[in-house]
């Protein structure tokens, strides 16, 4: 791999897990991301599997990309797609059962999450399945970041936990009580409107972050893809 | 902003919101009267809160704190969060409530002019879906005395069913679950001559101070009318159909928060609708939505849920109802508004 391949790299993971970050940046893929950040472990394993569902979504497509007709690409993008998430939702039943029964319906749901589709159509179509599997990666691990913060802080203030549920992956293992056994919960953390608000919290925290880097050095060459500077 | 032509006012920021705070004082001493002084502390602790973030949000945003706190805005939201909580909760709650209300309800907005929902109603509805059981604690008439209340503001070992009482929506909506009709619902001691035993005087006291804001001019009478008029009309119609299943127009004016929602909280000047039918039917929504959460839905009052969602129509609404500019040609009134 010589250098310019490397930057080129590089720049794919910048990408995803920062400067286009999906939660933050993009908001795709939202419906997933609000409704299982209610605990750290919902959060993380979803995430985990979407991680995994776009790294092999988008290698796979790029392999085949020669072969795909334009013009009915996108039906057989979402095959493809189904037919990985179909795998791991069977996987998931095996092995995990308990979680599986918890995540319930949005690990087949992956497969309409926009932003698998998304990468897939803008990027895996167009690039070697290498560079498309890392893109697909590291676009999901930057939704996998985004989405543990959120989970571990409304579970935080909601019920005052960390990991609770990890005896579903981990047999024996227990959550921490973080904030003590009083901790009455903030339920509305864990509700709908909780995810809404921590996740606004978190896109004005990051608009913040890249308006202060962008003042600090007026004269950056690559200007970040934000809504703040708009 | 849409209500143009801009006639002066000799009015200030300061004189609107002080006079809100004095208008406010006679439910605030019949509640007092009523049901304990749990509620001076509970105001107390709300100012000191809402000042505090107030004067944090702003230095925060590098705005000019003293001028700003000076306003009496805080204080205006502040007092209303105090008053329509149960006036019994532990002091951490009033904290939570009023804080989000002042830096996420307001200050995240834009601050003072900004902010498209009602901060009081924001800090109330956090409160209720957070800790519905704490919110729908409420002292009885015959009360407790001075230092239990307090003690119990403070955070101090609760034995709440000893003097809490179901408040009269919260009984009229248990009684009917259980297939008792109205009536024999209104047996019961919660209840007073058309509303709750209590709670009749308080809502009137709040019409009385409503009424003091109306004759200052601070608020027009659009908003209370067709707040009070369709509730009444709603309710009255759903009793005339069925008078063993829905209480009677009086019993929803003057039970729950109805008369502090038509005088205090929907004619928040920033949040509610600003032209004259955009007032009608930002309030008559809010009565109907209210009037359906009480009768059909899970909680037992919904005035502040129904205020938040009409708050999300004010722009619409706005739009929608310009008056035509001095001057230029009138558009024929559309069939639909009033």
């Amino acid at each position: 791999m010589n250098l310019e391949e490397r930057t080129a790299y590089g720049d794919i993971g910048r990408k995803g897990l920062w400067e286009n970050n999906t939660a933050l940046v993009q908001l795709l893929g939202l419906c997933p991301l609000l409704a299982v950040s209610n605990t750290l472990v919902n959060a993380v394993s979803l995430a985990l599997a979407t991680v995994l569902v776009m790294a092999l979504a988008s290698g796979a497509v790029a392999a085949l990309r020669t072969l795909i007709p334009y013009e009915i690409r996108i039906p057989v993008f979402i095959l493809i797609i189904a037919a990985l998430v179909t795998c791991l939702d069977l996987a998931f039943n095996a092995w995990l059962h308990e979680l599986y029964l918890v995540l319930g319906i949005f690990i087949p749901l992956i497969v309409t999450n926009c932003i698998v589709l998304a990468r897939v159509e803008a990027f895996a179509a167009k690039n070697s399945p290498l560079a498309a599997a890392w893109d697909g990666a590291a676009m999901g691990v930057g939704l996998l970041w985004v989405l543990a913060l959120l989970g571990g802080a409304r579970e935080l203030i909601g019920a005052g936990t960390l990991f609770s549920g990890i005896d579903m992956i981990i047999p024996g293992a227990q959550a921490l009580k973080v904030l003590g056994d009083d901790y009455p919960g903030l339920l509305i953390a864990i509700l709908p409107p909780g995810a809404f608000i921590l996740l606004g919290l978190l896109i004005a925290a990051r608009n913040a972050w890249v308006a202060r880097a962008a003042a600090a050095r007026p004269a950056a060459p690559h200007a970040p893809v934000d809504t703040a500077s708009a | 902003m849409y209500n143009s032509p801009y006639l002066r006012q000799n009015t200030s920021v300061r004189r609107v919101m002080v006079t809100v705070l004095v208008a406010m004082l006679p439910a605030i001493a019949m509640q007092v009267w009523l049901f304990g002084i749990g509620l001076l502390l509970q105001i107390a602790i709300a100012s000191a809160t809402a000042l505090a973030c107030e004067a944090a949000m702003l230095s925060l945003r590098r705005r000019p704190v003293a001028r700003a706190l000076g306003d009496g805005s805080a204080l205006v939201t502040a007092w209303l969060i105090a008053v329509c909580l149960p006036p019994l909760l532990p002091w951490w709650m009033i904290v939570i409530g009023t804080s989000f209300a002042i830096i996420i309800g307001k200050h995240l907005y834009g601050g003072l002019g900004q902010n498209p929902f009602n901060p009081a109603m924001l800090a109330y509805c956090v409160l209720i879906i957070s800790f519905p059981a704490l919110m729908s604690q409420w002292p009885g008439l015959q009360g407790s005395d001075a230092a239990t209340q307090l003690n119990w503001v403070l955070g101090g070992e609760r034995a709440l069913d000893a003097v809490t009482g179901a408040t009269p929506l919260d009984a009229l909506r248990t009684g009917l679950l259980g297939n008792a009709d109205v009536s024999a619902v209104m047996q019961s001691p919660a209840f007073g001559h058309v509303a709750g035993a209590g709670w009749e005087w308080v809502a009137l006291a709040w019409g009385a101070g409503g009424l003091l804001l109306l004759a200052l001019r601070i608020i027009t009478w659009h908003i209370p009318a067709a707040f009070l008029g369709a509730m009444a009309l709603v309710s009255g119609v759903a009793w005339l159909i069925d008078p063993s299943h829905y209480a009677s127009p009086a019993f929803h004016l003057l039970a729950g928060g109805t008369m502090l929602g038509a005088f205090f909280i929907a004619t928040d000047p920033v949040s509610g609708a600003t032209t004259p039918r955009g007032k009608l039917i930002f309030a008559a929504g809010i009565a109907l939505i209210a009037w359906l959460i009480r009768a059909f839905g899970a909680y037992p009052d919904g005035i502040a849920f129904a205020v938040l969602l009409l708050n999300i129509c004010v722009p619409l609404i706005d739009i929608k109802t310009q008056p035509p500019v001095f001057g230029h040609k009138v558009e024929p009134p559309d069939g639909g508004a009033r």
